[in-house]
Protein backbone atom coordinates (compact mmCIF):
# COMPACT_ATOMS: atom_id res chain seq x y z
CA UNK A 1 0.00 0.00 0.00
CA UNK A 2 1.57 3.31 -1.04
CA UNK A 3 2.04 5.86 1.77
CA UNK A 4 -0.77 8.37 1.85
CA UNK A 5 0.26 12.02 1.47
CA UNK A 6 0.34 13.72 4.87
CA UNK A 7 -1.83 16.79 5.08
CA UNK A 8 0.22 19.74 6.26
CA UNK A 9 -1.23 21.85 9.06
CA UNK A 10 -1.06 25.61 8.70
CA UNK A 11 -1.20 26.02 12.44
CA UNK A 12 -1.15 23.19 14.89
CA UNK A 13 -3.47 23.23 17.87
CA UNK A 14 -1.89 20.26 19.51
CA UNK A 15 -1.63 16.61 18.62
CA UNK A 16 -4.80 14.88 17.54
CA UNK A 17 -4.41 11.34 18.71
CA UNK A 18 -5.82 8.51 16.71
CA UNK A 19 -4.73 5.58 18.81
CA UNK A 20 -7.03 3.26 20.74
CA UNK A 21 -6.82 5.11 24.04
CA UNK A 22 -7.98 8.48 22.69
CA UNK A 23 -10.82 10.40 24.32
CA UNK A 24 -14.09 10.11 22.42
CA UNK A 25 -14.42 13.86 21.96
CA UNK A 26 -11.20 14.25 20.01
CA UNK A 27 -11.95 11.41 17.67
CA UNK A 28 -15.66 11.79 17.30
CA UNK A 29 -15.38 11.19 13.59
CA UNK A 30 -12.42 9.14 12.52
CA UNK A 31 -11.90 8.82 8.79
CA UNK A 32 -9.14 6.44 7.84
CA UNK A 33 -7.80 6.25 4.32
CA UNK A 34 -11.16 6.35 2.64
CA UNK A 35 -11.18 5.64 -1.06
CA UNK A 36 -14.09 5.79 -3.46
CA UNK A 37 -13.92 4.49 -6.96
CA UNK A 38 -16.82 4.68 -9.36
CA UNK A 39 -16.68 2.17 -12.15
CA UNK A 40 -18.63 2.44 -15.34
CA UNK A 41 -18.40 1.10 -18.87
CA UNK A 42 -16.00 3.88 -19.75
CA UNK A 43 -13.57 2.94 -17.05
CA UNK A 44 -13.20 3.82 -13.41
CA UNK A 45 -13.11 7.21 -11.74
CA UNK A 46 -11.31 7.67 -8.46
CA UNK A 47 -13.45 10.19 -6.62
CA UNK A 48 -11.50 9.90 -3.36
CA UNK A 49 -7.93 8.65 -3.28
CA UNK A 50 -7.29 7.97 0.37
CA UNK A 51 -8.61 10.61 2.73
CA UNK A 52 -7.87 10.63 6.42
CA UNK A 53 -9.29 13.06 8.90
CA UNK A 54 -10.32 13.34 12.52
CA UNK A 55 -13.10 15.60 13.68
CA UNK A 56 -13.63 16.62 17.29
CA UNK A 57 -17.00 16.62 18.93
CA UNK A 58 -18.70 19.99 18.63
CA UNK A 59 -16.33 21.14 15.91
CA UNK A 60 -17.44 23.03 12.83
CA UNK A 61 -15.47 21.65 9.93
CA UNK A 62 -15.77 22.69 6.30
CA UNK A 63 -14.81 20.57 3.33
CA UNK A 64 -13.69 23.13 0.80
CA UNK A 65 -12.73 22.54 -2.78
CA UNK A 66 -13.69 22.84 -6.43
CA UNK A 67 -16.20 20.52 -8.04
CA UNK A 68 -14.91 17.03 -8.62
CA UNK A 69 -12.72 16.96 -5.52
CA UNK A 70 -14.96 14.41 -3.86
CA UNK A 71 -16.15 16.52 -0.96
CA UNK A 72 -19.83 15.62 -1.40
CA UNK A 73 -18.88 11.98 -1.86
CA UNK A 74 -16.93 12.09 1.39
CA UNK A 75 -19.90 13.63 3.17
CA UNK A 76 -22.26 10.93 1.92
CA UNK A 77 -19.79 8.24 2.98
CA UNK A 78 -19.60 9.73 6.48
CA UNK A 79 -23.39 9.71 6.57
CA UNK A 80 -23.39 6.06 5.65
CA UNK A 81 -25.42 6.76 2.52
CA UNK A 82 -22.74 5.72 0.04
CA UNK A 83 -20.35 2.86 0.76
CA UNK A 84 -16.62 3.52 0.61
CA UNK A 85 -14.56 1.37 -1.73
CA UNK A 86 -11.80 1.11 0.85
CA UNK A 87 -10.94 2.54 4.23
CA UNK A 88 -13.01 3.03 7.32
CA UNK A 89 -15.12 5.66 9.00
CA UNK A 90 -15.82 5.53 12.70
CA UNK A 91 -18.31 7.73 14.48
CA UNK A 92 -17.90 7.77 18.27
CA UNK A 93 -15.69 4.71 18.00
CA UNK A 94 -18.16 2.58 16.04
CA UNK A 95 -17.45 1.80 12.40
CA UNK A 96 -20.37 2.80 10.23
CA UNK A 97 -22.07 0.10 8.25
CA UNK A 98 -25.29 1.61 7.00
CA UNK A 99 -27.12 4.95 6.89
CA UNK A 100 -26.34 6.95 10.00
CA UNK A 101 -29.55 8.00 11.68
CA UNK A 102 -28.21 10.20 14.49
CA UNK A 103 -27.66 12.92 11.92
CA UNK A 104 -29.38 15.85 10.34
CA UNK A 105 -28.83 16.40 6.64
CA UNK A 106 -29.22 19.52 4.55
CA UNK A 107 -28.79 19.37 0.80
CA UNK A 108 -28.45 22.10 -1.77
CA UNK A 109 -32.05 21.35 -2.70
CA UNK A 110 -34.21 21.85 0.40
CA UNK A 111 -36.13 18.66 -0.51
CA UNK A 112 -39.25 19.68 1.33
CA UNK A 113 -42.48 17.71 1.02
CA UNK A 114 -44.92 19.78 -1.01
CA UNK A 115 -48.00 18.46 0.72
CA UNK A 116 -46.90 19.41 4.20
CA UNK A 117 -46.77 22.80 5.87
CA UNK A 118 -43.44 24.19 7.11
CA UNK A 119 -44.14 22.98 10.62
CA UNK A 120 -45.15 19.52 9.40
CA UNK A 121 -42.07 19.40 7.23
CA UNK A 122 -39.91 19.98 10.29
CA UNK A 123 -41.97 17.50 12.30
CA UNK A 124 -41.56 14.70 9.79
CA UNK A 125 -38.16 14.18 11.36
CA UNK A 126 -39.99 13.43 14.63
CA UNK A 127 -42.71 11.31 13.06
CA UNK A 128 -40.21 9.25 11.12
CA UNK A 129 -38.34 8.43 14.31
CA UNK A 130 -41.57 7.80 16.24
CA UNK A 131 -40.60 10.31 18.88
CA UNK A 132 -43.11 12.06 21.09
CA UNK A 133 -44.75 14.78 19.05
CA UNK A 134 -45.71 16.78 22.12
CA UNK A 135 -42.13 16.95 23.33
CA UNK A 136 -40.69 18.18 20.04
CA UNK A 137 -43.47 20.40 18.72
CA UNK A 138 -42.43 23.39 20.86
CA UNK A 139 -38.84 22.90 19.74
CA UNK A 140 -39.91 22.82 16.09
CA UNK A 141 -41.85 26.05 16.58
CA UNK A 142 -38.92 27.60 18.40
CA UNK A 143 -36.47 26.66 15.64
CA UNK A 144 -38.71 28.08 12.94
CA UNK A 145 -39.15 31.28 14.94
CA UNK A 146 -35.40 31.57 15.47
CA UNK A 147 -34.83 31.65 11.71
CA UNK A 148 -37.53 34.22 11.18
CA UNK A 149 -40.25 31.85 10.01
CA UNK A 150 -42.48 32.26 13.04
CA UNK A 151 -45.52 33.38 11.07
CA UNK A 152 -44.98 30.85 8.31
CA UNK A 153 -45.66 27.59 10.12
CA UNK A 154 -48.77 26.83 8.09
CA UNK A 155 -47.36 27.87 4.76
CA UNK A 156 -46.59 25.23 2.19
CA UNK A 157 -43.27 25.09 0.32
CA UNK A 158 -44.68 26.63 -2.82
CA UNK A 159 -45.57 29.70 -0.78
CA UNK A 160 -42.00 30.16 0.40
CA UNK A 161 -38.93 31.60 -1.26
CA UNK A 162 -35.80 29.53 -1.84
CA UNK A 163 -34.08 30.96 1.21
CA UNK A 164 -37.10 30.29 3.39
CA UNK A 165 -37.34 26.70 2.20
CA UNK A 166 -33.71 26.12 3.02
CA UNK A 167 -34.30 27.52 6.50
CA UNK A 168 -37.12 25.01 7.00
CA UNK A 169 -34.73 22.32 5.80
CA UNK A 170 -32.17 23.38 8.40
CA UNK A 171 -34.78 23.36 11.17
CA UNK A 172 -35.79 19.88 10.10
CA UNK A 173 -32.17 18.77 10.34
CA UNK A 174 -31.81 20.05 13.90
CA UNK A 175 -35.18 19.44 15.57
CA UNK A 176 -34.31 15.98 16.85
CA UNK A 177 -31.02 17.15 18.40
CA UNK A 178 -28.69 14.99 16.30
CA UNK A 179 -25.06 14.64 17.28
CA UNK A 180 -23.92 15.39 13.74
CA UNK A 181 -25.05 17.84 11.09
CA UNK A 182 -24.12 17.18 7.50
CA UNK A 183 -24.54 19.99 5.03
CA UNK A 184 -23.89 19.61 1.31
CA UNK A 185 -23.53 23.05 -0.27
CA UNK A 186 -26.67 24.19 1.55
CA UNK A 187 -26.55 27.74 0.24
CA UNK A 188 -25.31 26.99 -3.25
CA UNK A 189 -28.64 27.59 -4.92
CA UNK A 190 -29.28 30.93 -3.23
CA UNK A 191 -28.39 34.41 -4.37
CA UNK A 192 -25.31 36.03 -2.87
CA UNK A 193 -27.15 38.33 -0.47
CA UNK A 194 -29.41 35.59 0.88
CA UNK A 195 -26.37 33.39 1.16
CA UNK A 196 -24.56 35.94 3.33
CA UNK A 197 -27.62 36.23 5.54
CA UNK A 198 -27.92 32.47 5.85
CA UNK A 199 -24.29 32.29 7.00
CA UNK A 200 -25.15 34.60 9.87
CA UNK A 201 -28.32 32.67 10.65
CA UNK A 202 -26.51 29.35 10.65
CA UNK A 203 -23.83 30.66 12.99
CA UNK A 204 -26.48 31.97 15.35
CA UNK A 205 -28.43 28.71 15.46
CA UNK A 206 -25.28 26.69 15.81
CA UNK A 207 -23.98 28.78 18.72
CA UNK A 208 -27.21 28.11 20.61
CA UNK A 209 -26.54 24.38 20.46
CA UNK A 210 -23.10 23.52 19.02
CA UNK A 211 -23.56 20.20 17.28
CA UNK A 212 -20.68 18.72 15.27
CA UNK A 213 -20.97 20.09 11.74
CA UNK A 214 -19.50 18.99 8.45
CA UNK A 215 -20.15 21.56 5.77
CA UNK A 216 -19.36 21.06 2.13
CA UNK A 217 -18.82 24.31 0.30
CA UNK A 218 -16.95 25.88 -2.55
CA UNK A 219 -17.03 29.33 -1.04
CA UNK A 220 -13.77 30.22 0.71
CA UNK A 221 -15.24 33.14 2.65
CA UNK A 222 -18.17 31.04 3.80
CA UNK A 223 -15.82 28.37 5.08
CA UNK A 224 -13.61 30.89 6.89
CA UNK A 225 -16.62 32.63 8.42
CA UNK A 226 -18.25 29.51 9.82
CA UNK A 227 -15.53 26.98 10.59
CA UNK A 228 -13.13 25.93 13.30
CA UNK A 229 -11.12 24.09 10.70
CA UNK A 230 -11.19 23.97 6.93
CA UNK A 231 -10.24 20.82 5.07
CA UNK A 232 -8.98 22.09 1.76
CA UNK A 233 -9.35 19.41 -0.88
CA UNK A 234 -7.87 19.03 -4.32
CA UNK A 235 -9.54 17.32 -7.23
CA UNK A 236 -8.84 14.37 -9.45
CA UNK A 237 -8.16 12.40 -7.46
CA UNK A 238 -9.88 13.68 -4.33
CA UNK A 239 -7.31 14.24 -1.62
CA UNK A 240 -6.85 16.41 1.41
CA UNK A 241 -4.50 19.19 0.44
CA UNK A 242 -4.28 21.15 3.67
CA UNK A 243 -6.11 21.57 6.91
CA UNK A 244 -6.44 25.19 7.98
CA UNK A 245 -7.20 26.10 11.58
CA UNK A 246 -9.35 29.21 11.84
CA UNK A 247 -8.36 31.05 14.96
CA UNK A 248 -11.06 33.71 15.06
CA UNK A 249 -13.29 34.37 18.06
CA UNK A 250 -17.03 33.88 17.92
CA UNK A 251 -19.57 35.22 17.27
CA UNK A 252 -18.05 36.37 14.03
CA UNK A 253 -19.67 39.47 12.66
CA UNK A 254 -19.69 41.77 9.65
CA UNK A 255 -16.67 43.74 10.91
CA UNK A 256 -14.68 40.57 11.28
CA UNK A 257 -15.27 39.79 7.65
CA UNK A 258 -13.39 42.97 6.81
CA UNK A 259 -10.56 42.31 9.26
CA UNK A 260 -7.01 41.55 8.10
CA UNK A 261 -7.02 38.21 9.91
CA UNK A 262 -10.08 37.06 8.01
CA UNK A 263 -8.80 38.31 4.68
CA UNK A 264 -5.51 36.67 5.46
CA UNK A 265 -7.11 33.26 5.73
CA UNK A 266 -9.13 33.78 2.56
CA UNK A 267 -6.06 34.95 0.72
CA UNK A 268 -3.92 32.05 1.86
CA UNK A 269 -6.45 29.50 0.73
CA UNK A 270 -7.00 31.23 -2.59
CA UNK A 271 -3.26 31.28 -3.08
CA UNK A 272 -3.16 27.60 -2.34
CA UNK A 273 -5.79 26.92 -4.96
CA UNK A 274 -3.87 29.02 -7.44
CA UNK A 275 -0.70 27.04 -6.70
CA UNK A 276 -2.55 23.81 -7.34
CA UNK A 277 -3.99 25.13 -10.55
CA UNK A 278 -7.55 25.14 -9.27
CA UNK A 279 -7.74 28.87 -9.92
CA UNK A 280 -5.92 30.13 -12.94
CA UNK A 281 -5.63 33.90 -13.14
CA UNK B 1 -55.06 27.11 -0.18
CA UNK B 2 -55.01 29.90 -2.71
CA UNK B 3 -57.51 29.32 -5.48
CA UNK B 4 -58.36 31.81 -8.17
CA UNK B 5 -62.09 32.55 -8.46
CA UNK B 6 -63.75 30.43 -11.13
CA UNK B 7 -62.89 32.23 -14.31
CA UNK B 8 -66.09 32.96 -16.32
CA UNK B 9 -64.16 32.60 -19.54
CA UNK B 10 -63.76 28.87 -18.88
CA UNK B 11 -67.51 28.54 -19.37
CA UNK B 12 -68.03 31.25 -21.97
CA UNK B 13 -65.34 30.06 -24.37
CA UNK B 14 -66.51 26.46 -24.80
CA UNK B 15 -70.17 27.54 -24.73
CA UNK B 16 -69.48 29.99 -27.52
CA UNK B 17 -67.55 27.41 -29.55
CA UNK B 18 -70.32 24.86 -29.15
CA UNK B 19 -72.94 27.43 -30.17
CA UNK B 20 -70.88 28.25 -33.25
CA UNK B 21 -70.57 24.58 -34.19
CA UNK B 22 -74.30 24.09 -33.68
CA UNK B 23 -75.03 27.00 -36.01
CA UNK B 24 -72.79 25.54 -38.71
CA UNK B 25 -74.45 22.18 -38.24
CA UNK B 26 -77.92 23.74 -38.55
CA UNK B 27 -76.91 25.58 -41.70
CA UNK B 28 -75.50 22.42 -43.25
CA UNK B 29 -78.74 20.52 -42.75
CA UNK B 30 -81.02 23.44 -43.73
CA UNK B 31 -79.28 24.07 -47.03
CA UNK B 32 -79.52 20.40 -47.85
CA UNK B 33 -75.77 20.07 -48.24
CA UNK B 34 -75.98 16.93 -46.11
CA UNK B 35 -78.86 14.43 -46.53
CA UNK B 36 -81.02 13.84 -43.42
CA UNK B 37 -80.12 10.17 -43.12
CA UNK B 38 -76.44 11.08 -42.94
CA UNK B 39 -76.67 14.21 -40.82
CA UNK B 40 -79.90 14.97 -38.99
CA UNK B 41 -80.49 18.57 -37.97
CA UNK B 42 -79.73 19.62 -34.39
CA UNK B 43 -83.44 20.10 -33.90
CA UNK B 44 -84.23 16.52 -34.94
CA UNK B 45 -81.60 15.20 -32.56
CA UNK B 46 -82.97 17.30 -29.74
CA UNK B 47 -86.51 16.04 -30.44
CA UNK B 48 -85.20 12.50 -30.39
CA UNK B 49 -83.50 13.07 -27.05
CA UNK B 50 -86.69 14.47 -25.55
CA UNK B 51 -88.88 11.71 -27.00
CA UNK B 52 -86.61 8.87 -26.02
CA UNK B 53 -85.56 10.32 -22.70
CA UNK B 54 -86.59 7.39 -20.45
CA UNK B 55 -84.86 4.82 -22.67
CA UNK B 56 -81.75 6.95 -22.96
CA UNK B 57 -81.60 7.44 -19.22
CA UNK B 58 -82.04 3.75 -18.38
CA UNK B 59 -79.39 2.71 -20.87
CA UNK B 60 -77.06 5.47 -19.74
CA UNK B 61 -77.37 4.26 -16.16
CA UNK B 62 -76.61 0.71 -17.22
CA UNK B 63 -73.48 1.84 -19.06
CA UNK B 64 -72.47 4.02 -16.14
CA UNK B 65 -72.55 1.04 -13.81
CA UNK B 66 -70.26 -0.87 -16.19
CA UNK B 67 -67.90 2.11 -16.43
CA UNK B 68 -67.73 2.66 -12.70
CA UNK B 69 -67.17 -1.01 -11.85
CA UNK B 70 -64.55 -1.44 -14.56
CA UNK B 71 -62.83 1.80 -13.59
CA UNK B 72 -62.82 0.96 -9.90
CA UNK B 73 -61.24 -2.41 -10.71
CA UNK B 74 -58.60 -0.78 -12.86
CA UNK B 75 -57.74 1.73 -10.12
CA UNK B 76 -57.44 -0.82 -7.32
CA UNK B 77 -55.69 -3.54 -9.28
CA UNK B 78 -53.71 -1.11 -11.41
CA UNK B 79 -52.20 0.68 -8.42
CA UNK B 80 -51.57 -2.62 -6.65
CA UNK B 81 -49.79 -3.93 -9.72
CA UNK B 82 -47.75 -0.75 -9.99
CA UNK B 83 -46.67 -0.98 -6.36
CA UNK B 84 -45.54 -4.56 -6.93
CA UNK B 85 -43.65 -3.62 -10.06
CA UNK B 86 -41.96 -0.76 -8.21
CA UNK B 87 -40.88 -2.81 -5.24
CA UNK B 88 -39.51 -5.92 -6.94
CA UNK B 89 -37.08 -5.99 -9.82
CA UNK B 90 -37.95 -9.62 -10.50
CA UNK B 91 -41.64 -8.85 -10.65
CA UNK B 92 -41.03 -5.86 -12.89
CA UNK B 93 -39.02 -7.89 -15.36
CA UNK B 94 -41.56 -10.72 -15.45
CA UNK B 95 -44.75 -8.71 -15.68
CA UNK B 96 -43.94 -5.55 -17.60
CA UNK B 97 -43.42 -7.06 -21.07
CA UNK B 98 -46.59 -9.14 -20.65
CA UNK B 99 -48.53 -6.06 -19.65
CA UNK B 100 -47.32 -4.02 -22.58
CA UNK B 101 -47.91 -6.90 -24.98
CA UNK B 102 -51.45 -7.36 -23.77
CA UNK B 103 -52.23 -3.79 -24.74
CA UNK B 104 -51.48 -4.51 -28.35
CA UNK B 105 -54.40 -6.93 -28.56
CA UNK B 106 -57.43 -5.15 -30.04
CA UNK B 107 -60.02 -5.25 -27.32
CA UNK B 108 -62.85 -5.64 -29.78
CA UNK B 109 -61.34 -9.01 -30.68
CA UNK B 110 -61.31 -9.99 -27.02
CA UNK B 111 -64.93 -9.04 -26.42
CA UNK B 112 -66.54 -12.12 -28.06
CA UNK B 113 -64.06 -14.31 -26.19
CA UNK B 114 -65.21 -12.80 -22.91
CA UNK B 115 -68.80 -13.58 -23.85
CA UNK B 116 -67.85 -17.18 -24.48
CA UNK B 117 -66.04 -17.36 -21.13
CA UNK B 118 -68.38 -15.37 -18.93
CA UNK B 119 -71.62 -15.11 -20.83
CA UNK B 120 -73.68 -11.96 -20.85
CA UNK B 121 -74.02 -9.52 -17.99
CA UNK B 122 -71.99 -7.19 -15.86
CA UNK B 123 -68.92 -9.43 -15.38
CA UNK B 124 -67.61 -9.66 -18.96
CA UNK B 125 -68.45 -6.02 -19.63
CA UNK B 126 -66.66 -4.67 -16.59
CA UNK B 127 -63.70 -6.97 -17.26
CA UNK B 128 -63.40 -5.54 -20.75
CA UNK B 129 -63.58 -2.05 -19.33
CA UNK B 130 -60.97 -2.97 -16.74
CA UNK B 131 -58.58 -4.32 -19.35
CA UNK B 132 -58.75 -1.17 -21.41
CA UNK B 133 -58.51 1.25 -18.51
CA UNK B 134 -55.84 -0.44 -16.38
CA UNK B 135 -52.80 0.28 -18.50
CA UNK B 136 -52.56 4.08 -18.02
CA UNK B 137 -53.15 3.60 -14.29
CA UNK B 138 -50.24 1.18 -13.98
CA UNK B 139 -47.84 3.20 -16.11
CA UNK B 140 -48.56 6.54 -14.47
CA UNK B 141 -48.36 5.06 -10.98
CA UNK B 142 -45.05 3.32 -11.65
CA UNK B 143 -43.70 6.56 -13.05
CA UNK B 144 -44.93 8.53 -10.06
CA UNK B 145 -43.41 6.15 -7.54
CA UNK B 146 -40.08 6.12 -9.33
CA UNK B 147 -39.87 9.90 -9.53
CA UNK B 148 -38.21 10.42 -6.21
CA UNK B 149 -34.91 12.23 -6.43
CA UNK B 150 -31.82 10.72 -4.74
CA UNK B 151 -31.65 13.44 -2.08
CA UNK B 152 -35.12 12.55 -0.88
CA UNK B 153 -34.14 8.92 -0.64
CA UNK B 154 -31.02 9.86 1.31
CA UNK B 155 -33.14 11.99 3.60
CA UNK B 156 -35.58 9.14 4.21
CA UNK B 157 -32.74 6.74 5.03
CA UNK B 158 -31.05 9.21 7.35
CA UNK B 159 -34.34 9.57 9.22
CA UNK B 160 -34.40 5.82 9.71
CA UNK B 161 -37.35 5.15 7.42
CA UNK B 162 -37.60 1.65 6.01
CA UNK B 163 -39.01 0.74 2.61
CA UNK B 164 -42.64 0.56 3.68
CA UNK B 165 -42.71 3.79 5.67
CA UNK B 166 -40.78 5.66 2.99
CA UNK B 167 -43.51 4.55 0.61
CA UNK B 168 -46.40 5.43 2.89
CA UNK B 169 -45.08 8.79 4.06
CA UNK B 170 -43.31 10.04 0.97
CA UNK B 171 -43.47 8.07 -2.27
CA UNK B 172 -47.23 7.64 -2.31
CA UNK B 173 -47.92 11.36 -2.00
CA UNK B 174 -45.21 12.13 -4.51
CA UNK B 175 -46.89 9.76 -6.93
CA UNK B 176 -50.41 11.20 -6.59
CA UNK B 177 -50.17 13.88 -9.31
CA UNK B 178 -48.90 11.27 -11.72
CA UNK B 179 -51.57 8.80 -10.67
CA UNK B 180 -54.32 11.33 -11.25
CA UNK B 181 -53.01 12.02 -14.73
CA UNK B 182 -53.32 8.30 -15.38
CA UNK B 183 -56.81 8.21 -13.86
CA UNK B 184 -58.01 10.95 -16.17
CA UNK B 185 -56.87 8.99 -19.20
CA UNK B 186 -58.27 5.79 -17.71
CA UNK B 187 -61.78 7.15 -17.16
CA UNK B 188 -62.12 8.20 -20.79
CA UNK B 189 -60.84 4.81 -21.88
CA UNK B 190 -63.27 3.17 -19.47
CA UNK B 191 -66.15 4.87 -21.26
CA UNK B 192 -64.92 3.53 -24.57
CA UNK B 193 -64.32 0.12 -23.07
CA UNK B 194 -67.82 -0.08 -21.64
CA UNK B 195 -69.43 0.85 -24.94
CA UNK B 196 -67.29 -1.62 -26.87
CA UNK B 197 -68.20 -4.39 -24.47
CA UNK B 198 -71.85 -3.59 -24.99
CA UNK B 199 -71.49 -3.95 -28.74
CA UNK B 200 -70.79 -7.63 -28.30
CA UNK B 201 -72.17 -9.00 -25.11
CA UNK B 202 -75.16 -7.01 -23.97
CA UNK B 203 -78.86 -6.35 -24.31
CA UNK B 204 -78.82 -3.00 -22.57
CA UNK B 205 -76.69 0.12 -22.35
CA UNK B 206 -75.77 2.97 -24.63
CA UNK B 207 -73.55 0.72 -26.73
CA UNK B 208 -76.43 -1.61 -27.45
CA UNK B 209 -78.63 1.37 -28.26
CA UNK B 210 -76.01 2.67 -30.68
CA UNK B 211 -75.89 -0.69 -32.42
CA UNK B 212 -79.68 -0.81 -32.78
CA UNK B 213 -79.76 2.73 -34.14
CA UNK B 214 -77.10 1.85 -36.72
CA UNK B 215 -78.95 -1.30 -37.68
CA UNK B 216 -82.21 0.58 -38.17
CA UNK B 217 -80.45 3.50 -39.87
CA UNK B 218 -82.07 5.66 -37.21
CA UNK B 219 -79.52 8.46 -37.41
CA UNK B 220 -81.29 10.85 -35.03
CA UNK B 221 -81.30 8.14 -32.37
CA UNK B 222 -77.65 7.42 -33.11
CA UNK B 223 -76.77 11.05 -32.56
CA UNK B 224 -78.94 11.25 -29.49
CA UNK B 225 -77.15 8.26 -27.95
CA UNK B 226 -73.77 9.71 -28.86
CA UNK B 227 -74.75 13.01 -27.29
CA UNK B 228 -75.70 11.34 -24.03
CA UNK B 229 -72.48 9.32 -24.14
CA UNK B 230 -70.39 12.45 -24.62
CA UNK B 231 -72.10 14.24 -21.75
CA UNK B 232 -71.52 11.18 -19.57
CA UNK B 233 -67.82 11.06 -20.42
CA UNK B 234 -67.37 14.77 -19.72
CA UNK B 235 -69.18 14.50 -16.38
CA UNK B 236 -67.09 11.55 -15.26
CA UNK B 237 -63.88 13.29 -16.28
CA UNK B 238 -64.95 16.40 -14.38
CA UNK B 239 -65.62 14.24 -11.36
CA UNK B 240 -62.08 12.89 -11.42
CA UNK B 241 -60.76 16.43 -11.73
CA UNK B 242 -62.83 17.43 -8.72
CA UNK B 243 -61.42 14.58 -6.66
CA UNK B 244 -57.96 15.60 -7.81
CA UNK B 245 -58.56 19.17 -6.66
CA UNK B 246 -59.48 17.94 -3.22
CA UNK B 247 -56.73 15.33 -3.01
CA UNK B 248 -53.72 17.30 -4.18
CA UNK B 249 -54.40 20.99 -3.69
CA UNK B 250 -50.70 21.51 -3.00
CA UNK B 251 -49.52 20.46 -6.44
CA UNK B 252 -48.32 23.01 -8.95
CA UNK B 253 -50.91 21.84 -11.49
CA UNK B 254 -53.76 22.81 -9.17
CA UNK B 255 -52.77 26.39 -8.57
CA UNK B 256 -54.12 29.35 -10.48
CA UNK B 257 -53.04 29.12 -14.07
Amino acid sequence: MSPKPEPDHVSARGPTSSGPGCPDAANFIDIRNVRKVYSSRGGSVEALAGVSLQVRRGEFVSLLGPSGCGKSTLLMIIGGLIPATAGEVRVAGTPIRDAQTDVGIVFQDPVLLDWRSSLDNVMIQIEARRLDRNVYLPRARELLASVGLGGFEDKHPFELSGGMRQRVSICRALVHRPRLLLMDEPFGALDALTRDQMNFDLQRIWLQDPVTVLLVTHSISEAVFLSDRIVVMSPRPGLVDTIVEIDLPRPRGLDMQESPAFSGYVHDIKHRFALRGVIRG
Amino acid sequence: MDKSPRDPSSIIYPAFTIALLLMCWEVLTRTGAAPPYALPSPRDVLMEVIDRWPALLTNALSTTVVIVVGFALSVVLGIALAVLISSSRAFEKSIYPLLVGSQAIPKLALAPLFVVWFGFGLLPKSLMTFFIAVFPVVISTVQGIASVEPELEFLARSMGLGQYRTFRMIRLYRALPSIFAGLKVAITLAVVGAVVSEFVGSDEGLGTLLLRAIGAVNTPLLFAALLVLTVLAVLLFALIELVERVAIPWHVSQRSR
